[in-house]
């Protein structure tokens, strides 16, 4: 019979010492030596990881009261602006935020240097973080206004909260256009001179459970070098198949996550401020999943290789910006990382924008976590939705 | 056998004169030019390493000429501390100095290969590339 594991019995295991747990680039050769039903048989977990610039990403802070007490109205921290419209002492700084005197883009391109990212990636390394907040007055919070330094062991708590993280699959941006184009994708030269991809491939979360069978609301993850959560699934989760002109498949796309965590226990290797030049500050998110595996059908679809993994190839010259279908065909991460892809029947070189020998650092540590018996595996409340939910886009209209 | 790595300007007048030639003819150097730029004014920059036994002699011959000799003090380092091995910049240096170790993925920095742009300098998006004097 079919082997059926539980995540109780996978959970007693780790417990014991005795789960057998891989990552996901060590479960492709390894399903292609031994075969799917002896490696589920065999192995308790696969290990993911991904590491690139992860926009809709930030934390919650709560900065603890003054004396006497004021309702904060504005925040900024290091000169970028939290938002504060939550509570009294409560505010939110958003990874892209940048300082109101930054001269974004009308030094062309702009550097972007500091940023909200950059604001988190100094809290975790235990920082001294310049606070400046400013109130209107209550009969209740009188005080109007503080600048004071603060570190994230002064404050009561940090919580990354992430709302849109670990896009299952990503597009390959290249630029069709006459003239540089700078994007969160990195710098693309003109008239197709380079293209850049960001997803770790065969180690990527999403693309290894891509129906959803295991990840949901309540799954544990590697999380900025701590231990998070999947909270929901992300803003604009599209599961979907990608297909070209003539309803080929080429894999799954477009689902993502919502990810949280108490910032405190987390690491800045694993939570870095990112400048994409020309476009804006980032967070770089170090995030992994341990998927549970249940059953032959979840092994398969996270041993597939770089070789059956796809990514659709954009112009981000002119299609992208101009919101206008782009399909310049699929390539496999394989190509990807060869170093050079052909588009238009043009040799193009690739480079990645996300870090694959971090993605394999963060799959190898929730591995030893798992082994050690320290990190158990959470069952999903919920589960996702997944392409059969059939989600669709809304546009923005005007 | 020395090399040295040199910034030499050019006035715009002596900009169509034969000086690479005179270098390697005269005085038996090497020369391998890593950058030359000619801006609107018609003044020339030109970043070269010159390796033979007569490097002085050479540069002399270049300062009584009125060419600019800078020895190229500049250099670009790799923090590694910060580098991610992202890669993003592994197709925006021009000269492969940063180059991609496959199949890791690895980034790694050859700084013989380096001719100060600074390309990288603007497009790491983890500021992982500086400017040493
Ligand atoms: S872009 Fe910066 S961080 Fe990325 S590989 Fe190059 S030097 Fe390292
Ligand atoms: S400055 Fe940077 S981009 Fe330019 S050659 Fe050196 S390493 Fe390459």
């Amino acid at each position: 019979m079919a082997v059926e594991k539980t995540y109780q019995e996978i959970n007693e295991r780790i417990k014991k010492g005795q789960a057998v747990v891989v990552t996901a680039e060590e479960l492709v050769s390894m399903v292609k030596e031994k075969g799917i039903t002896r490696v589920t048989s065999e192995v308790d977990v696969v290990t993911t990881g991904t590491f690139g610039p992860m926009c809709s990403s930030g934390a919650f802070l709560s900065l603890g009261h003054t004396k006497p007490r004021m309702k904060m109205h504005k925040v900024w921290l290091n000169d970028v602006p939290a938002y504060t419209g939550i509570a009294a002492v409560d505010a939110f700084i958003g990874a892209t935020e940048v300082p109101e005197d930054d001269p974004l883009n009308s030094a062309y391109p702009g550097e972007f240097r500091y940023g909200g990212g950059h604001v988190i990636q100094d809290l975790v390394a235990h920082q001294k973080v310049r606070l400046k907040a400013t109130g209107y007055g209550t009969d209740c919070y009188p005080r109007r206004e503080i600048e004071t330094v603060i570190t994230i062991d002064d404050i009561n708590e940090a919580i990354l909260f992430n709302p849109r993280n670990a896009y299952q699959n990503y597009n390959c941006a290249v630029n069709l256009s006459t003239r540089i184009v700078y994007t969160y994708m990195g710098m693309l030269k003109a008239n197709l001179g380079n293209a850049h991809f960001s997803t770790s491939g065969q180690l990527s979360p999403l693309l290894k459970d891509p129906t959803f069978k295991t990840i949901g609301v309540g799954t544990r993850i590697f999380l900025g070098g701590g231990i998070g959560y999947v909270v929901w699934n992300g803003t604009q989760h599209f599961p979907g198949i990608n297909q070209d002109d003539s309803g080929n498949s080429f894999g799954h796309a477009g689902g993502t996550l919502s990810v949280l965590g108490d910032l405190k226990q987390m690491n800045p290797r694993w939570l870095v401020g990112t400048s994409m030049l020309g476009y804006g500050a980032t967070l770089t998110v170090g995030l992994g999943i341990p998927i549970p595996v249940l059953n032959e059908e979840v092994c398969r679809f996270a041993a597939a290789g770089d070789d059956e993994l796809y990514a659709p190839i954009v112009d981000y010259g002119n299609a992208y910006p101009n919101f206008t279908p782009s399909n310049l065909g699929y390539v496999s991460y394989g190509e990807l990382k060869s170093g050079k892809i052909k588009v238009n029947g043009k040799e193009v070189p690739t480079a990645p924008v996300s870090s694959y020998p971090r993605a394999r650092e963060i799959a190898g540590t929730l591995k030893q976590w798992i082994q050690k018996g320290d990190f158990l595996l959470g069952e999903p409340v919920q589960l996702l939705p997944n392409a059969d939910a059939g989600i669709k886009a809304n546009t923005l209209k005007g | 056998m020395s090399s040295k790595k040199v910034v030499l300007r050019f006035a715009a007048d002596i900009t169509d004169q034969p000086i690479i030639y005179k270098l390697v003819k005269d005085h038996d150097l090497i020369i391998n030019i890593l950058k030359a730029d000619i801006n609107p004014q018609k003044e020339g920059t030109l970043v070269v390493e010159l390796t033979g036994d007569n490097t002085e002699q050479g540069l002399e011959y270049l300062r009584q000429l009125g060419v600019g000799v800078q020895s190229l003090t500049e250099e670009i380092i790799q923090n590694e501390e910060k580098c991610v091995s992202c890669g993003a910049c592994t197709d925006i240096c021009p000269t492969g100095a940063l180059y991609m170790e496959r199949p890791d993925m690895v980034v790694r920095f050859n700084s013989d290969r380096c001719v100060v742009c600074r390309l990288c300098v603007k497009a790491c998006p983890m500021k992982a590339m500086e400017v040493r004097f």
